[in-house]
């Protein structure tokens, strides 16, 4: 197997994704005193490219999913799909990074489980954490959360359907009175007295 | 007269969890039974969400550290190495060389004791209690040698953002290879005890298969993935910290054992031989470790200056003794606080595996293939909140008031005789 370099990967994918590519970046990081360096690929596309490039990153070597990340920008989410290819060959592994930004109008994505089973796990969380609907996912159900949690409350997002303060416990602010200790039983013989 | 169709169920639909013995930490198992054979499994985690990332997007980079510290007790470094390697990276801060060593001797000494815990927990579920005293006896050594090095047994607070908060001092060399030497003979001894035992073979030998090909697209990581063939460990993947600078192996059951099975005997396997290559990765790395300072950035207050001026996104990893931690770190400038913080626990992409490990098995082996992944469930439910005014979920001062009522009760019972 011919190992392609960073560049190469950005620009095999930036083919495959098509008009659905917006910008590549290809980062280093040393660590250690022989400054051995790890690789990244940062790829930002839209949603239609994204199962596309995914197979055509799969062409290259089967990638690993490690989480699909995420953060609320205001207007849209941002799902960032972290793979891992090349794993298996000393100090040759790439992390490729796929990143798709959502409108809060429009919160739907492709399931890429067809392509890596293992992703199962992260879709679930993102529909439950984010309101985000993972199109033909093959088990919707929530993971996390209990089923008795309230719909349409999404912890991670930033906006009015996150975490309401009500549903936010101080553990810091809770004193001693909020223990309720005078609802306890009495004891059923008295303390013995301190020396 | 009415003739009343009996149906007779083939198969019984049983669980196991959230709370049972058979389980260290909460966790539901949902399973399809027909007599002892398992023939569908699911699960349901969760149970303990605590919701740290949401937290952590309301604290500084440097405070977050001690909250990713304590997403787990077992990986007192994991989290924190991860989280600070991605900031690193952010930031572009340069950690001196020897930071980057001790970081690694702590993350080695943490893979020792994680690794006969679970060797102690695997040989109870088996019921193979001696062995579970032995490896706890002989964790022991360890605990109290990160002890000497850090100050704590657990949460060892050692990683700040750009280096380290404590040396490991020539001095301190003696010490940590008398436990070395401790550890080359104790190696010894539980490989005889967890690997020659014949009952030890027969609950584990073709137990809780998962196939190369399942672990391929399951992508599980760590031992779990190790013990069924797929060479990935990020200390060898990716280099960081001191592993950058030494040629570290692929623990794969076959370098024992000469063949892949991928079951639970497998798994135990690769946990021991790690136990073995730490303690080479220990002496190696004290070996080579360069003097130098500790911390790029000394001062805590120009570190978050620094941090409050630096924007864009990056990927902190790190082995740890349950496979890969990962963590999406995404900094603004101008902001304190984490715009964004993913933590993704080795545990979490261990579970799909279970699925199919568990199918086809017997009732029986439910701790132990539970067990065999090493499942660390505090670390993967981190993320949401226990929601107050609801029958199911007990609140705190309910939980007291049982809890209190009970000791009184117990009390009373004491009293009257």
């Amino acid at each position: 197997m011919k190992l392609l370099t960073p560049q190469e990967i950005a620009d095999t994918l930036q083919a495959a994704a098509g008009a659905g590519f917006i910008s590549a970046r290809c980062t280093e990081w040393a660590e250690g005193a022989k400054g051995r360096k790890s690789r990244q690929v940062w790829l930002h596309i839209t949603r239609e490219a994204l199962l596309p490039t995914l197979r055509r990153l799969a062409d290259i070597h089967y990638p690993h999913v490690s989480v699909i990340a995420h953060a609320d920008t205001g207007a849209q989410v941002d799902l960032m799909y972290h793979f891992y290819i090349y794993w298996g060959i000393p100090r040759e592994e790439i992390l490729v990074t796929l990143t798709i930004s959502l409108d809060k109008s429009d919160l739907r994505t492709p399931t890429i489980t067809g392509i890596i089973p293992g992703a199962l796990t992260s879709e679930r969380e993102k529909q439950e954490m984010l309101g985000i609907e993972v199109v033909d996912i093959p088990d919707g159900r929530r993971l996390f959360l209990p089923e008795d949690f309230p719909e349409g409350v999404y912890p991670w997002r930033k906006d009015e359907t996150g975490i309401p303060p009500d549903m936010v416990k101080e553990l810091w602010a809770t004193g001693r009175d909020s223990l309720q200790l005078d609802d306890t039983p009495p004891a059923p013989t008295p303390e013995p007295p301190t020396a | 007269m009415k003739t009343i169709e009996v149906k007779k169920p083939s198969g019984y639909f049983t669980q196991i969890g959230p709370a049972h013995p058979a389980l260290k930490e909460p966790v539901m198992f949902n399973l399809d039974v027909e007599g002892e054979r398992i023939i569908k499994a699911d699960f349901a985690p969760g149970m303990s969400h605590r919701g740290i990332e949401w937290m952590g997007l309301r604290r500084n980079c440097i405070q977050v550290i001690y909250l990713a510290e304590r997403i787990c007790g077992i990986c007192g470094i994991t989290h924190s190495i991860s989280f600070v390697r991605a900031v690193e990276q952010i930031a572009q801060i340069q950690v001196p060389v020897r930071a980057h060593y001790i970081r690694s001797i702590v993350g080695e000494l943490e893979r020792i004791h994680s690794h006969l815990l679970w060797a102690g927990v695997a040989a109870h579920e088996l019921g193979f209690d001696s062995a579970f005293y032995l490896a706890w006896r002989v964790r022991e050594n360890v605990m109290d040698l990160v002890e000497y090095l850090t100050g704590n047994r657990v949460h060892y607070a050692m990683i700040q953002i750009g280096g380290v908060r404590r040396d490991i001092t020539r001095e301190q060399f003696p010490r940590i290879e008398e436990s070395m030497k401790f550890f080359d003979n104790a190696y010894d001894q539980l490989a005889r005890v967890f690997l020659d035992d014949t009952t030890v073979q027969m609950r584990c030998r073709d137990c809780g298969v998962l196939t190369y090909e399942e672990a391929r697209q399951l992508c599980p990581v760590g031992p779990t993935a190790r013990a069924s063939g797929i060479k990935k460990d990020v200390r060898v993947d990716h280099p960081y910290a001191g592993y950058a600078d030494l040629d570290i192996e692929y623990m794969t059951p076959d370098r024992l054992t000469g063949e892949v099975r991928g079951d639970v005997y497998d798994r135990i396997v690769v946990r021991l031989l790690e136990v073995k290559q730490s303690i080479a990765l220990v002496r190696q790395l004290l070996e080579q470790m360069p003097d130098g300072p500790l911390l790029a950035i000394p001062k805590p207050a120009v570190l978050l200056a620094k941090l409050k001026g630096a924007a864009g996104e990056a990927v902190g990893r790190h082995e740890a003794p349950r496979g890969e931690v990962m963590h999406y770190v995404r900094l603004e400038a101008g902001k304190d606080e984490p715009v964004s913080w993913k933590v993704k626990a080795s545990s979490y992409s261990n579970y799909l595996s279970w699925i199919p490990m568990m199918e086809g098995e017997q009732i029986a082996d439910i701790p132990i293939i539970a067990a065999s992944i090493d499942p660390c469930i505090s670390c993967t439910d981190r993320v949401a909140l226990v929601q107050d005014g609801n029958r199911r979920v007990l609140t705190k001062a309910e939980l007291h008031r049982l809890s209190v009522e009970k000791t009184r009760r117990i009390q009373a019972s004491l009293s009257a005789r």
